[in-house]
This record gives C-alpha cells, sequence and structure tokens, in this order.
C-alpha cells in the first residue's frame, strides 16, 4: 500500500502520452500538499482524508459487520431448523442467552435474545453493510477517479463521515453487550416497543444506544453523501459531461441524492421517537395499558411513526440496490467487451428509479391500517417501478448476448445479481398488490422478497465491485479459483435458503416467529426449515472463502503488472497502479469520448482519454 | 483542503456553495417530515386548539431584521468600508442572539397558556419544530462568531477566501430565516 508513483522507466506509456498531451495542468502538485496528507501513519492510514484509504475503511468495516450480521442469522437460523435440538454448546459463546434446563441439561435460546438477533442482524446489514459498506466503499474509491479529480470536494468532511460511520458502530457494538440486551424490536422499531422503556428488555438502554447509532449514521450519510454530489456536479474533469458519465457514477450520484432527502426524515422520526422517550411527548404513544396501569400519554400515533420510517425506508432499498446496479453495469460491459446496451435508458431509468422511491413508502404499511383507497395510489406507483426496473435487466441481458464474455469472478457476480434481481422483482409485483398482501404480509414470503432482491443482490453487486477492483485498492488481485467456488457455492446457496421460503410464506407461515412447533398447520413444513438451515450454513462457509481471499490477496495476491489489466475505457485506469494522493502523479486526464467504446472500429476498447479519430462519432452524444 | 479544485471547477458555482445548498435541502426535508407529520396527526383527531402567541411572530420579524442587517454588511465589507461591516456584523449577530431569546419567551407564553411539551401532541410539535429549528441558528449564531473573530482578529482585507467564507455564512443565515417564515407560516394557517 505504498504511495509512490510507479512509471514504466525509460519509455513512456500510451497512458502517459494521451495525459501529457491533452490532459491539462491544475498545477497540484506544486502545492506540497502531500506533506498534509501523509505525514505520519496516523495522518496516512489512519485518520486519512485520501479518498482511496476511506473507501478501504469502509470496506473493511463493513465486512466485519457482515461477518457478524450473517453470524446471527446462522444462530436465529438454527433456532428456526431445530427448534427440538439442545443449544447448550452455544453457552459458552452466548452465555446468558442460552438458558439450560437444570434436571435435563437442555439447552434453548431465550426467546428475547432471538428478537434481539433478528433486530440486530437487520439493522448491520440494511444499514452498516449494504448502506455504508457498499455505497460509502464504492463511492468514495470510484467518484474521484472516474471522473477525474483529484480527491472529493472536501476530504475534510469525508473522512469525518467515515469517523461517524465508526462511532455509529462502537456504539452499536456496545449495545451487544448490555445485560438486557440489544435492542429487540425489529430493525424499523416501530413504538410502542421503541418508545417505552418498560416494553421489553432490549427497550431500555439496547434501544437508546440504537437511537444513538443511528443518529451517528445519519450524519454519516449525510456528509458523504453531500461530498458525493458536490464532486459528481462540480469537480469532473475537462469533456467529462454528465452524459459521459459511467454508469457507476450516474448510480452513486442518485443514491447520494436519495440520502440527502430521505435520512434527514428518519432523523425527524427519531427526534420525536426520542422525545416521546425521555421527555413525555405522546407522538407515538396512544392510550396504552402496561400492567393493567394506563400510562399518560393520550393521542399519539404509531402509524406516523411508520411513515416517518417508511419514507426513509423505501429510498433506503434504491440507496442499496442503485449502486449494486451501477457497478454491475460497469463489470458486464468490460467483461463482456461490449458497450453497455441502451445507456440513456440506463441513465433515464437510474433517474425514473430514484424519483419513484419517494413515492412508494406505504406500500409497507397495506396492513397497518392505512386508507384503502390512499393505498392505491401506492399500489400503482409501486408497480410503476417494475417499468424501469424491468429496462434495466433488459439491456444487462442484451449486454452480455454475443458477448465476448470473461467467465471471473467479477463477470459471475454480475450475471448473478441479475438473476437475482429478476427472481425477486418478480415477488415484488405480487406483494405491490395490496389485495395480494393481506395473504402475504408478514410472511416469508416477504422474507423471501427482500431478501433475493435487495439482500443478496446487493451482496452480489458489492462481491462484483470487490472482485473487479481489488487490483485498484490493493494492487494485486484476488483468487480467481476461490473467486470462482465462493460464486456458485453463494448462488446455489442463495436460491437453496430463500426459494423454500416463497412456500412457507404462501402458507402463510408468519415471519418473526420464535418458534411454530405449537402450530398443527405449520408442522409438516419443519423438514423444509431444517433444510433452509442447513443451507444457510453451508452458505456461510463460503462467505468464510471471500473473507480469506480478501485478507490474503491484499499482502499474497498475484501483483497488478499493467495499468490497465482489464482493457477497460474509464478514468480510474489511467492512473498509476498505486495511485498517490491526487491520483494522477503530473496532469490530470481529459475526456474525449463516452466511457463505452468497445469493439468500436476494430479495436477491441478505445480509453476515455482518446480523443476522437476526425469524423469519428462520440457515441455518448449531447 | 480547496487545493483539490483549485482550476478543476466546472461550474461558476463554488463547490462548498453548492454543498451548503445540498445541506439546505437536507436540513429542509427534515423540518418537511415534521410539518408533514404535523398534518397527518391533526387529521387523525383528538387535536388541543390553540392561538399561536403573537412572540413568535415578532421573533419572525427580528430574524428578518438581522438577516437585512447581516447582508448590507456583506455589501459593506465588499466595498472597503470596514467599520460599518464590522458595526453591521454585530448588530445582526445581536439581533440573531435576541431572536432565540425570543422564542423561549413564545415557549413560557405557550406554559402560561397550559401548553407544555407533554400532553396533546399539538403543543409538543409546536416545542419540536421551533426547538429544532433554534438549534440551526444556535449553529448559525456558532459561524456568525466565527465571522466576528475573522472581523476583529484578523487585518481588513477583502480576498476571494474571505468572501466566500462571508457568503457561506450568509447564505445559511438567510435560510434559517426563511425556514422560520416557512414554519411560521405553516403554524399560522393551521
Amino acid at each position: 500500500m505504498a504511495t509512490k508513483v510507479t512509471t514504466a522507466p525509460g519509455k513512456i506509456s500510451e497512458i502517459d502520452r494521451l495525459i501529457e498531451e491533452h490532459g491539462y495542468d491544475d498545477h497540484f502538485h506544486d502545492h506540497h500538499d502531500e506533506d498534509k496528507y501523509k505525514s505520519n501513519f496516523l495522518s496516512t492510514y489512519v485518520f486519512s482524508m485520501d479518498h482511496k484509504i476511506i473507501a478501504r475503511q469502509f470496506l473493511i468495516t463493513g465486512i466485519f459487520w457482515a461477518i457478524i450480521g450473517a453470524g446471527m442469522s446462522i444462530i436465529f437460523r438454527l433456532q428456526l431448523g431445530f427448534p427440538l435440538e439442545s443449544m447448550a454448546w452455544l453457552k459458552p459463546l452466548l452465555g446468558k442467552w442460552i438458558e439450560i434446563n437444570p434436571d435435563t441439561g437442555f439447552g434453548t435460546l431465550a426467546p428475547q435474545f432471538y428478537y434481539a438477533l433478528v433486530t440486530m442482524h437487520g439493522t448491520i446489514i440494511v444499514f452498516f453493510v449494504l448502506t455504508a459498506g457498499l455505497s460509502g466503499t464504492f463511492s468514495n474509491l470510484l467518484i474521484p477517479l472516474q471522473v477525474g479529480a483529484r480527491d472529493m470536494a472536501s476530504p475534510l468532511l469525508n473522512m469525518l463521515s467515515y469517523w461517524f460511520f465508526f462511532l455509529a458502530s462502537v456504539v452499536m457494538f456496545l449495545s451487544l453487550f448490555l445485560s438486557t440486551g440489544p435492542f429487540a424490536g425489529g430493525w424499523v422499531a416501530y413504538p410502542p416497543l421503541s418508545a417505552l422503556p418498560q416494553a421489553s428488555d432490549g427497550s431500555g438502554a439496547g434501544m437508546t444506544m440504537w437511537v444513538m447509532s443511528l443518529v451517528f449514521f445519519v450524519v454519516s450519510v449525510l456528509l458523504g453523501g453531500i461530498n458525493y454530489v458536490t464532486t459528481v456536479l462540480n469537480l469532473r474533469t475537462k469533456g467529462m459531461t454528465l452524459w459521459r458519465m459511467p454508469l457507476t457514477i450516474w448510480a452513486f450520484f442518485v443514491t447520494a441524492i436519495l440520502g440527502i432527502l430521505s435520512f434527514p426524515v428518519l432523523f425527524s422520526g427519531f427526534l420525536l421517537l426520542t422525545m416521546d422517550r425521555e421527555l413525555g411527548t405522546s407522538f407515538f404513544l396512544s392510550e396504552i395499558y402496561v400492567g393493567g396501569q394506563a400510562l399518560e400519554n393520550v393521542g399519539g400515533s404509531p402509524i406516523l411513526y411508520q411513515h416517518l420510517f417508511w419514507f426513509l425506508g423505501h429510498p433506503e432499498v434504491y440507496i442499496i440496490i442503485l449502486p449494486a446496479m451501477g457497478l454491475v453495469s460497469e463489470v458486464l460491459s468490460v467483461h463482456c467487451r461490449k458497450p453497455i446496451f441502451g445507456y440513456k435508458a440506463m441513465v433515464y431509468s437510474i433517474l425514473a428509479i430514484g424519483f419513484l422511491s419517494f413515492l412508494v413508502w406505504a406500500h409497507h404499511m397495506f396492513m397497518a391500517g392505512v386508507n384503502p383507497f390512499i393505498s392505491n395510489f401506492f399500489v400503482i406507483f409501486t408497480l410503476i417501478i417494475a417499468v424501469p426496473s424491468a429496462v434495466k435487466v433488459f439491456n444487462w441481458i442484451t449486454t452480455i448476448y454475443k458477448g465476448n464474455i470473461r467467465f471471473n469472478s467479477a463477470s459471475l457476480f454480475s450475471v448473478g445479481f441479475v438473476s437475482l434481481f429478476i427472481s425477486g422483482g418478480l415477488t415484488g409485483i405480487f406483494l405491490g398488490n395490496s389485495a395480494i398482501d393481506i395473504q402475504m404480509h408478514d410472511t416469508y414470503f416477504v422474507v423471501a422478497h427482500f431478501h433475493i432482491v435487495m439482500g443478496i443482490a446487493a451482496f452480489f453487486g458489492m462481491f462484483a465491485g470487490v472482485y473487479h477492483w481489488f487490483p485498484k485498492m490493493f494492487g494485486r488481485f484476488m483468487n480467481e479459483t476461490i473467486g470462482k467456488l465462493h460464486f456458485w457455492g453463494t448462488i446455489i446457496g442463495a436460491y437453496a435458503i430463500f426459494w423454500p421460503m416463497h412456500y412457507l410464506g404462501m402458507a402463510g407461515v408468519p415471519r418473526r416467529y420464535y418458534s411454530r412447533e405449537s402450530f398443527e398447520t405449520f408442522r409438516h413444513f419443519s423438514e423444509t426449515s431444517e433444510f433452509i438451515t442447513i443451507a444457510a450454513i453451508i452458505t456461510f462457509f463460503f462467505q468464510i472463502l471471500f473473507v480469506v481471499n480478501f485478507f490474503y490477496s491484499i499482502w499474497k495476491g498475484k501483483k497488478q503488472t499493467k495499468r490497465n489489466p482489464y482493457g477497460a475505457t474509464t478514468l480510474e485506469w489511467t492512473t498509476p497502479i498505486i495511485a498517490g494522493h491526487g491520483n494522477w502523479p503530473g496532469k490530470i486526464p481529459t475526456v474525449q469520448r463516452w466511457a463505452y467504446d468497445y469493439g468500436k472500429g476494430g479495436r477491441e476498447f478505445i480509453s476515455q482519454i482518446e480523443p476522437l479519430a476526425p469524423g469519428e462519432q462520440d457515441e455518448g452524444g449531447h | 483542503m480547496d487545493l483539490t479544485f483549485r482550476e478543476n471547477r466546472r461550474n461558476k458555482i463554488h463547490p462548498w456553495k453548492f454543498a451548503l445548498w445540498a445541506s439546505c435541502a437536507s436540513i429542509l426535508m427534515m423540518f418537511a417530515a415534521l410539518t408533514s407529520a404535523y398534518v397527518v396527526r391533526k387529521a387523525a383527531g383528538n387535536w388541543l386548539e390553540f392561538p399561536l402567541p403573537n412572540i413568535f411572530i415578532i421573533s419572525a420579524v427580528v430574524m428578518v431584521a438581522s438577516s437585512v442587517v447581516l447582508h448590507f454588511s456583506y455589501v459593506n465589507f465588499k466595498k472597503g468600508n470596514e467599520a460599518m461591516y464590522k458595526m453591521l456584523l454585530i448588530i445582526g449577530a445581536l439581533l440573531g442572539f435576541s431572536f432565540l431569546i425570543l422564542q423561549y419567551q413564545g415557549w413560557l407564553a405557550l406554559t402560561d397558556m397550559g401548553v407544555f411539551l407533554d400532553g396533546n401532541p399539538a403543543g409538543s410539535f409546536i416545542y419540536a419544530i421551533s426547538g429544532l429549528h433554534a438549534a440551526h441558528v444556535l449553529g448559525g449564531i456558532g459561524v456568525l462568531g466565527m465571522a466576528l473573530l475573522h472581523a476583529f482578529g484578523l487585518k481588513y482585507k477583502v480576498t476571494e477566501k474571505r468572501k466566500i467564507r462571508f457568503e457561506l455564512t450568509l447564505t445559511y443565515w438567510h435560510f434559517v430565516d426563511v425556514l422560520w417564515i416557512y414554519l411560521l407560516v405553516f403554524l399560522l394557517m393551521q
């Protein structure tokens, strides 16, 4: 991870020649900026303001949380798959959360801890892994590199963005060790479970720390998002018009806008929630009896919280999936050696998805007592989202069609993403109908739907991104054989886990239940449930392959020898293999064409920095 | 830090200013959420009706006055009118501070009427909305404090950097000003 500039001695490469001839000099390196950025170990690797380091910090913190979040799911899957088996063997790990029967030695998972596990699993994966770990990592890494900027608009705020995320992580992590346990009222934190400290074990200190952590997280997202939007709009290099931006940048850009507009609403919800908890207000608390005693609260509405939460909650789904879509579009185009099909349609569908994501939040509340007439409005907009989504799927498939496909880990995970997005998207059309939702809501059908379409699919986008841009981050490649093994294990595993859940859901098996043993109706699903748990455990072990591969490759992976190993067109591959602060050692390259000139005029690819030949048309157009 | 975009700027707008506008949009969404919640909750019934204390209108006038005064402070700063610039800056900051005192008086007027923070959400909303707004004004006063430090601590010089700083301060201040007017009109119309 040394930051020294590497250029081939003696002869000047084609990339350097193009940058030297057509780039422009912003006198960046005349100002001894670098001293400020890497005066010592702390400011180089810890409190770094360099976007490339911050990206790696986001990624590694995200991986840490992914292991914890997925590990939790294994524990509660054990409970669901094998409710009659003793869990005494987990006692050393989970302590008092495993209750041992003194006579028989039989160990059971404490029911309240089961709820804490599902709550933390959701919170961690949605916010810490798939928001910070995904868009935090790749927005940071790719925005300045692909638009041709020295760094973010404000490197300081960018650094703070990571450290607020870190702070949020620390608070959430500590809450896992509270004697009363972490918050256990579901990742959506609906009142009254979240508003009344006496509601459950986790609703006291656990919830206080949960909300504190998420407030820090909101700050992190806002600092990051404002920076990303500003960088994309203000710091693009010469020639990088909006229509020449790679789809990754479009996706990060719209994602950041969604974050800026929706996270403050969540913050407002948390403000009112905290006032209810600490100051005795009744925004979300109606007349409630606890232990036969009426509380003093009057006139609150828990539905109001749901509105505020889902106004963030639904755009949040797209905050998670849009970056994955951007990464997949780019990876597919590069590894199919074809221009992305329907570039402009892709951009417009990103914009349409972003816009529509603000108009559909109440489809999470069809069964919460919302006026059925209002539901119709949300049904229509929800179903309309299928249109831009289908446009994107069509374009990905058409990009692959007759492509000269390189089957490496990155492209396999991208194809896997498309597969999952189709499977999960189709069930979304079922759930978007308020009438079908009467049967389906709060069942395993919902669990299967969102895990496939935004959980696993977003992970696949992230994996594709990590395998593809790993050399850009560490100057080495990840092991391809292990990568492919990881892919096949994960895609088969993911379908094995979530496909059967659809059947459970259609039969009405409710989610969130600690044990279904006492329900005669659901008993015949116990074998399916066992199968799901076994699949989950096997899939989890395939993820360990990835983690080992990742950390091994940082130090021991195959070294990157060529600056542009994939023959890609975008700007990030024109920097030195290990780019120092400021990304380009001399001039900044200027952009001469769009980002997808593959297979044009008999050439395999043409870099964005290469001027148009006389009479040549720029496909990006204006 | 500003070196990263010394000659790399695409648009006329300064990146920091753009970032500030984006932040304002974000803050606006926060208040839009609160006012929407207000509307939705009110429509559900069981709502306490009471008149909004007039002090909140007076505070709005004071806030607008401070905005105008600070604007002229900036005009004088650019013109090279040092004494006037400094004086108006102090007056503007004092007016801003008195806005906060007036808001607190407004809260006292509410409690005199028997509208408390806890109780019917109709009252709680006023406290929540004006409180969150006051927190943003407090942030603005912090920034004005920096401006005062610069005005009296540094040698008077009209540089590009100081102009940008002043403009950023001013933009934010006008924003919280207009925000309060929006909130006031919203609350009066209810």
